[in-house]
């Protein structure tokens, strides 16, 4: 490990290019041996939906993100870790979430970016409205209590 | 001294705004009594809040328990489970 890792955390509206933002952790490193990226889109649910909107809370999006990136950091040996979520009207097909951890092995570079995925559904402060093709009042997704156990399971030490 | 609340997704759309200054009553400790002084505010907050039990809050932009006591809270936000990701 070289030096303390200081995470990217980055909210925005605007798309982002996956192989920049590996390039991005890697550029300049001989001691990385594992990138692990994670990218959510935006799905269409069989032709019904046009868009998600995406509604967040500034601030504490990124305060939040930045204490479960915290949170990584301290339980796995990454060298790198950058979290964007976007906001906004993203349209299916569309990136909305991006997770890359960078470690010398594998195993801690898939087990952050699977944890991180698990708190940032259940923790962070962004919400889905759905926007219907057949342009009829869309709702707010449910939260799904998956998510919740999926993020529960990292409560016990995982090493 | 105001407290400012923040509202967000189904529970902004349904008090009908994205934040307010509110003076709290004396009396009011922790965010469950929050909840139950706000529900009696009117029918759009009965409707926001009808089942307290789902609404999660966060004080000074951290998530809180309901349990959690507000005094010194400058910023109290209320709003659905988060569904980002």
């Amino acid at each position: 490990m070289s030096g303390v890792v200081v995470p990217v955390v980055r909210i925005q509206r605007e798309d982002f290019d996956v192989a920049a933002e590996i390039a991005r952790l890697t550029e300049g490193r001989a001691d990385i041996g594992a990138v692990v990226t994670f990218c959510g889109l935006c799905r269409d649910e069989q032709g019904r939906l046009s868009a998600l909107e995406l509604e967040h809370y500034p601030g504490m999006a990124e305060a939040e993100i930045a204490r479960i990136a915290g949170e990584a950091i301290e339980r796995w040996p990454l060298q790198g870790l950058t979290v964007i979520h976007r906001h906004g009207k993203v349209r299916p097909g569309e990136n909305i979430v991006l997770v890359v951890t960078a470690s010398a092995h594998r195993q801690a570079a898939f087990e952050a970016a699977n944890f991180l995925m698990d708190y940032l559904k259940s923790r962070a402060p962004f919400w889905k409205k759905e926007h219907h093709a057949d342009g009829s009042a869309g709702g707010w997704v449910d939260a799904k209590e998956i998510d919740d156990k999926a993020a529960g399971r990292w409560k016990a030490p995982s090493k | 001294m105001a407290t400012k609340l923040i509202y967000f997704a189904w529970v902004r759309e349904r008090i009908g705004k994205p934040e307010e200054d509110v003076e709290l009553p004396a009396g009011i400790e922790t965010v469950a009594d929050l909840l139950r002084w706000l529900k009696s505010r009117g029918e759009e907050y009965e409707h926001a809040l009808q089942y307290p039990d789902v609404i999660r809050v966060a004080i000074n932009q951290e998530h809180v328990e309901h349990r959690e006591k507000i005094a010194g809270a400058r910023e109290i936000a209320l709003f659905p489970p988060m569904t980002g990701g």
